[in-house]
């Protein structure tokens, strides 16, 4: 579904299928996310909204008994082929879950643990990711004077700022976004709202919520799943002022049966 | 019978039960068979009967009732402020055309309880966006409220203004028995009335029907106005109470404006989409 005129299409999803074992969880999907633009998913549990989102970085393939037909191609390339490197596409695909899951490490670690995985050895590089990332994250003055201690020291809401840092560390493109304010306060959700507004300069980001009123306040796009399918897809203006399907209707005013 | 129908009548009917929310799922069957009369009573005659709706289909739990009901009661209070528009209008007019100046004086009076409705609607308007962040057609509704009752004020207001012109002729006999401006008065205030049925039966062929007759309203204040410019050149010391009823012509043909709002915004309400007239 292209819905922008103007927009470049970063992740272009055709005909995507998936199955758990025999379970058709997605069924046709075709969806263009586009460049430096927030995409939300919004939908009742079990509608295929994170297994969808989970694709894109192919987090699916660690499932046993998962098997996907169609395409998704990021910029241009499918990311299903054969001789793609999925270390390298996960580089590219950032990701953040609903919990904050920080490593048992210090603050400083949490971040520089991809990067070195990638290959920078160098302190003084490390330490300018670290801090440019943190920075990027709105957590550097909150913890550039404990870079050390233990992460899990941190609030909740910072612990996921610290997991977006993590996630910015090693130079995404994308970042996909499961639910990252579900688990925060009122006050942390709207500074990780503010961080994807200001990261959405530099990324592409594809967030999960069953926050509609995030999902209306964070993203220029919004994607409503019921059981596996697409129902509508269109401007987050639109399906929140006058979405075109009954059951999106439905679904968004709480009316939902 | 509309799907669109079943499904409202649906939702009445699971508000009403839900009374009894414990017994709701033993009482299933009879629900069936009670929602399948009522499905059928509403239906037109030339209509095949229903004999299979499972009212229970893909409902978990009852959507959003006290919404609904809030909802429900804001659309009723703006329905009572339109009624006691259409009243100002008519008494307005017959206060004209019968010289009555206790009818005018009550008009007026009355106008202080449409701009209390307007207040007190309002009011709520903003406690329900507050309070339930409505979107889609909820959203709508409520923002439509709100800019329709204004309108519905401003035809109160324009009904006193006539009202007021009849203080001002007080007992002066009129230059002419009133034809165009009873006629013109009866058109407005069908417009109020058709805009306002629209709203209700969310009827956006009636609002486009309603909004069309502004134009005829528009012909017959050229009219009066021609007409009454030749009597004031034919004599002028008419020209004060010709004037006057120039002015209530003018009134009339506003409130037919703003009933031609009112059904713009039924539209927009409806459909998603703006037309203008």
């Amino acid at each position: 579904m292209n819905i922008s005129n103007n927009g470049i299409t970063k992740i272009k999803v055709s005909n995507l299928n998936f199955y758990y074992g025999s379970f058709h969880a997605l069924k046709n999907i075709s969806l263009d996310a586009y460049k430096n633009r927030v995409t939300a998913l919004i939908g009742p549990s079990g509608c295929g909204k994170s297994t969808f989102l989970r694709t894109i970085n192919r987090m699916n393939d660690l499932i046993e008994g998962a098997s996907v037909k169609g395409n998704i191609a990021i910029d241009g390339q499918d990311i299903y082929q054969k001789d793609i490197d999925i270390v390298d596409l996960r580089k590219r695909v950032g990701m953040v879950f609903q919990r904050p899951n920080p490593f048992p490490k210090s603050v400083y670690d949490n971040i520089a643990y991809g990067p070195r995985i990638h290959g920078i050895k160098k302190r003084d590089e490390l330490d300018g990711i670290v801090e440019e990332s943190l920075k990027a994250s709105a957590l550097w003055d909150e913890v550039k004077d404990r870079l050390h201690d233990s992460a899990i020291g941190l609030s909740g809401g910072q612990q996921q700022r610290l997991c977006i840092a993590r996630a910015l560390a090693v130079k995404p493109e994308i970042i996909l976004m499961d639910e990252p304010a579900s688990a925060l306060d009122p006050i942390a959700t709207g500074r990780i709202e503010e961080l994807i507004d200001i990261l959405r300069e530099n990324y592409t980001i594809v967030i999960v919520t069953h926050n509609m009123q995030q999902a209306a306040r964070v993203s220029d796009y919004t994607a409503f799943f019921l059981m596996g399918e697409i129902v509508e897809y269109n401007e987050t203006g639109v399906i929140f002022e006058r979405p075109a399907d009954q059951r999106t209707e439905d679904y968004i005013t709480g009316r939902f049966g | 019978m509309k799907d669109q129908q079943i499904r409202e009548l649906r939702i009445t009917l699971l508000v009403v039960l839900d009374k009894n929310v414990k017994k709701r799922l033993k009482k299933r069957r009879e629900c069936d068979i009670m929602f399948i009369k009522q499905v059928n009573r509403f239906m037109a005659k030339d209509q095949e009967p229903v004999n299979k709706v499972d009212m229970w289909e893909g409902v978990s739990i009852v959507p959003r009732r006290s919404f609904d009901e809030e909802l429900k009661a804001l659309k009723e209070e703006m329905l009572k402020m339109g009624s006691y528009v259409e009243e100002a209008i008519h008494k307005a007019v017959k206060a004209l055309a019968e010289q009555n100046l206790e009818v005018a004086k009550l008009v007026n009076e009355e106008d202080e309880r449409i701009d209390e409705y307007e207040v007190k609607i309002e009011e709520k308007c903003i406690r329900l966006i507050a309070l339930q962040q409505p979107v889609a057609k909820d959203l709508r509704t409520i923002g439509m409220i709100t800019k329709i009752i204004t309108d519905l004020e401003r035809i109160g207001d324009n009904a006193c203004n006539i009202a007021r012109i009849v203080q001002k002729i007080g007992e002066e006999p009129l230059i002419k028995p009133l034809i165009d401006i009873p006629r013109m008065a009866d058109l407005a205030r069908l417009m109020v009335h058709q805009s306002l049925n629209a709203f209700v039966n969310q009827d956006p062929n009636l609002a486009r029907e309603t909004a069309k007759q502004d134009e005829e309203v528009d012909i017959l204040n050229d009219q009066i106005f021609r007409e009454l410019l030749t009597f004031m050149m034919a004599d002028p010391t008419i020209i004060n109470q010709a004037t006057y009823l120039l002015f209530v012509g003018r009134y009339l043909e506003r409130i037919a404006d703003h009933a031609t709002n009112i059904c713009e915004r039924v539209i927009y309400m409806e459909t998603g989409n703006r037309e203008n007239f």
